[in-house]
């Protein structure tokens, strides 16, 4: 599904990544995890077009996607979430989703503009496809609400159903129970299980072990910018470099 | 085209130039200070020259009085303008900065309408008009006097940020103005004393140049523009980078009048500017800096 | 959906029952500023309110379709029907191409790039003596006319107009009810969460940039048509600045915004005749007023002050 191969990420002289490498399958749940400062976010926004790598291939589905950004990497059913979710504060939850239907619609400007037949319908189509992914998420109730006065959990999940409105074959998410409670994070695991299901491949970066060992099906380790250990969760657990990782960070 | 001719060009575009610099650099210091362009820069140099013509003419002072009274004033209202419109906005984007900035520049630009009219005015230059012969070519006392105060400014300011523990503390905002406030600067103070040392250069400015070129109270709108145009040749730097940037553009803009046409002498530093900005937005001297673009 | 209509409807036909209150008086001039100020304030608030990119410049957009009409118009004389869509199809060709390299720069360096972008395009005006007529101006441009009827009336000029604001207004109401105003407001939000979600912010913006030039050349050239005569002085930078003021006194995002500020900052200066000079300052300080006071524009600030009022009255009687 997805592969790294090689990445290395220098910033002025600082090596915050150095040559790592992992592939992903198809259908799986995939957790990064590492102490703080390992490099999880900043390879995250490498293979996600934000940042340009110093060196190093992304090959997602076959295709070398390296150095393409995020516009095209959508349109090639790749999408992310944010640690600090990204909403679009001033628009309301559905308006939001609704822009997560950007690709899975056509209508150009002047279209748009002349109100033209076609961009009705479809508007109609981006308004009942946005509306089910808030219903799967479950916020279905808050669509007339403003995004910016979500509480943190609920932009959250909002955030999630308008990464999937792309119709993405695989998501990445970074740190989506940063921020979330208990209750909220019990919800949230559930709801990951329910995009696996949907055949969606999904990645994320979290700091909460108890939901990574719960959830994933593979595990990657990173510290100090490479890649420590791979495997699942049950091997991770039992890996001594994990242990001493870990021990030696006060996290 | 004649070597005299081009030499007395280049010469008088020096000391435009240097007035470039000297705008360029109050422009540098508060965006390094506070990551806003004040656009109302320029009307810092038009209040410079007309303060003190009022200090001339109705105070009757003689002029080594009024220059320091007149920055003096111009000092108080650029506080004034950092607390009364940059402080207190509740939602600084840089749309809404970019906004109350223009609207500072035109509120003080139509006050001193009401204050000073509309007609230009003269300031005596410092010291006689009797011209000065330099190879084929000839400049006005009032030039040196430009050039030799922009060169004590410019080594007065490099000797705050450097030797200062103010100026170190303001280079330090301009760095990262977070870490500076972790480390316990009070970036709010240095904001404040950003307008003020850019208000008093403006001020500076604004007079020696009006011996010159006379002044109005619409003056500092082409002025602020240039100077804005001097920092960004100079890459935002308060340093020499944007002296250079200043005298270039002078220098220029002078040829391309002179030897061009004069009616595009203006158009001659929005082109660089839009050249600059587009393929060198940090500057002609500095490194790539993803912030501005 | 249906309620959106049914306001345009009503605004549509108040504005043209209005000539019937003012019998065709001084006013009709003044209310056919009003509507092409309304179109400027609207093309710069789909660029500014919606996209979040700010432009110093429009008058010289402005500028432009005045000038490329009234120069094929009158040296030309070419019809001004056909001159309208040439002039708005040269400006928008040329606002595509200046749009790519300008609308990298962000914020200050935007404001400043188009600013100074707006002072060139004056410039030019002034210095191409032998076609625009330099600092004098440009005269004798004719009249609209359909089928015999010339438009050379302040009710006539007034219906034109105004028919022609309120295709405007719609067709960006339009806009901003779409995918593409919704993905507009997205970028002005978050560009990176735009642009992860599949939006190519950087092609949008460009094309938005050139819509608001088109609208803002066709405003110009109305203005041509309308006041048979054009200089310089109507598009200084001062004027980029007033179309900026009505924008952010209507309110960012607002179309109806767009004509509140226009209509407020067209009307004043009627009102304070004799203050003429000094118009700018009223400008410069209603400026700093709204962004301190009222960042929302009117459009947003005066219901909330409303309420607020209403709900102190409310909690005053309670107690």
């Amino acid at each position: 599904m997805l592969e790294v191969s090689g990445i290395t990420q220098i910033f002025g002289g600082v090596t915050a990544l150095d040559s790592v490498s992992f592939s992903i399958a198809k259908g799986d749940i995939t957790g990064v995890i590492g102490p703080n400062g390992a490099g999880k976010t900043t390879l995250f926004n490498i293979i996600t077009g934000i940042y340009h790598q110093t060196a190093g291939t992304v090959t997602l589905e076959g295709k070398d996607v390296t150095g393409l950004p995020p516009e095209r990497l959508a349109r090639l059913a790749m999408v992310r979430t944010f640690q600090n979710i990204e909403l679009f504060g001033g628009m309301t939850v559905l308006e939001n989703v609704m822009v997560g239907m950007h690709t899975k619609s056509s209508s150009g400007l002047l279209a748009c503009a002349l109100k033209m037949p076609w961009t009705v319908s479809e508007e109609r189509r981006i308004r009942d496809g946005a509306l089910k992914w808030l219903e799967f998420t479950g916020i279905a109730d808050l669509a007339d609400h403003t995004a910016g006065s979500l509480p943190f959990g609920k932009g959250r999940l909002l955030e999630i159903a308008r990464a999937l409105a792309v119709g993405p074959r695989i998501v990445l998410m970074d740190e989506p129970a940063a921020g979330l409670n208990s209750q909220e994070t019990l919800a949230l695991a559930g709801l990951i299980k329910r995009i696996r299901d949907l055949d969606i491949t999904v990645v994320l970066v979290e700091h909460d072990m108890e939901l990574v060992m719960d959830i994933c099906d593979r595990i990657v380790v990173l510290n100090l910018g490479k890649k420590l250990a791979e495997g699942t969760p049950r091997q991770i657990q039992e890996s001594p470099e994990v242990i001493a990782a870990y021990l030696g960070d006060d996290d | 085209m004649q070597f005299d001719q081009i030499l007395q060009y280049s010469l008088s575009g020096l000391s435009t130039g240097a007035i470039y610099a000297l705008i360029g650099i109050g422009f540098s210091i508060i965006y390094n200070a506070t990551g806003i362009i004040n656009f109302a820069q320029g009307e810092f140099v038009m209040l410079g020259g007309l303060v003190t013509l009022s200090c001339l003419e109705l105070l009757q002072l003689p002029l080594w009085a009024a220059i320091p009274c007149a920055v003096a004033v111009c000092t108080v209202i650029g506080v004034l303008f950092e607390r009364l419109a940059i402080r207190p906005l509740r939602q600084p984007t840089p749309i809404n900065l970019v906004i109350i900035t223009i609207g500072g520049s035109i509120l003080i630009r139509g006050l001193a309408m009401l204050v000073w009219g509309k007609d230009t005015h003269a300031i005596p230059p410092f010291s006689g008009d009797t011209p000065i012969a330099i190879g084929g070519a000839t400049i006005l006392p009032q030039h040196l006097w430009i050039l030799a105060i922009t060169l004590i400014i410019i080594i007065f300011n490099k000797l705050y940020f450097y030797h200062t523990i103010s100026g170190k503390a303001m280079r330090a905002c301009s760095y990262n103005r977070r870490a500076a406030g972790l480390v316990g600067i009070d970036v709010r103070r240095m904001v404040l004393f950003s307008f003020i040392i850019s208000s008093a250069m403006g001020a500076v400015a604004g007079i020696i140049v009006a011996p010159l070129t006379m002044t109005a109270y619409d003056v500092g709108v082409m002025l602020g523009l240039k100077g804005f145009c001097a920092a960004i040749i100079g890459g935002m730097s308060s340093g020499i980078s944007t002296v250079i940037g200043g005298l270039l553009l002078g220098i220029l803009e002078s040829l391309g009048a002179g030897l061009i046409s004069s009616g595009y002498k203006d158009a001659i530093a929005f082109i660089i500017l839009l050249l600059i900005l587009f393929l060198r937005p940090q500057g002609l001297f500095g490194k790539a800096d993803s912030e501005r673009v | 959906m249906k309620r959106d209509l049914l306001l345009f409807i009503a605004f549509a036909l108040l504005i043209m029952v209005a000539p019937h209150f003012f019998h065709g008086g001084y006013l009709m001039n003044v209310l056919v500023f009003v509507g092409i100020n309304t179109m400027l304030a609207i093309a710069l608030n789909l660029l500014l309110g919606y996209a979040g990119q700010i432009s110093l410049g429009h008058a010289g957009f402005f500028g432009l379709g005045a000038y490329i009409s009234g120069v094929l118009t009158t040296t030309y004389a070419l019809n001004p029907w056909s001159a309208m869509p040439l002039a708005a199809l040269v400006v928008g060709c040329l606002a595509y191409l200046i749009g790519f390299p300008i609308l990298k720069l962000k914020g200050h360096y935007l404001a400043m790039a188009t600013l100074g972008l707006g002072i060139i395009i004056y410039i030019v005006f002034n210095e191409t003596v032998d076609l625009t007529g330099g600092p004098s101006g440009l005269s004798g441009i004719p009249n609209l006319e359909v089928a015999g009827v010339v438009f050379d009336s302040d009710v006539k000029n007034y219906y034109l107009i105004w028919g022609v604001t309120l295709a405007v207004m719609l067709f960006s109401l339009n806009l901003a009810n779409s995918r593409i105003g919704r993905a507009l407001r997205a970028v002005h939000d978050s560009e990176v969460a735009a642009q992860v979600l599949g939006v190519n912010s950087r092609v949008l913006k460009v094309q938005i940039f050139a819509l608001s030039a088109v609208i803002s050349s066709l405003a110009g050239s109305l203005y041509a048509h309308t006041m048979t005569f054009v200089s310089p002085a109507s598009f200084g930078f001062n004027f980029s600045i007033e179309v900026l003021t009505m924008v952010v006194i209507g309110g960012l995002g607002s179309i109806y915004g767009s004509f509140l500020g226009a209509a407020l900052l067209t009307l004043l200066p009627e009102f304070l005749r004799g203050a003429n000079d000094y118009d700018i300052i009223i400008y410069g300080a209603l400026l700093m007023i709204m962004v301190m006071f009222m960042p929302g524009g009117l459009v947003r600030g005066i219901p909330a002050l409303y309420r607020k009022i209403f709900k102190q009255k409310g909690e005053g009687d309670n107690a």
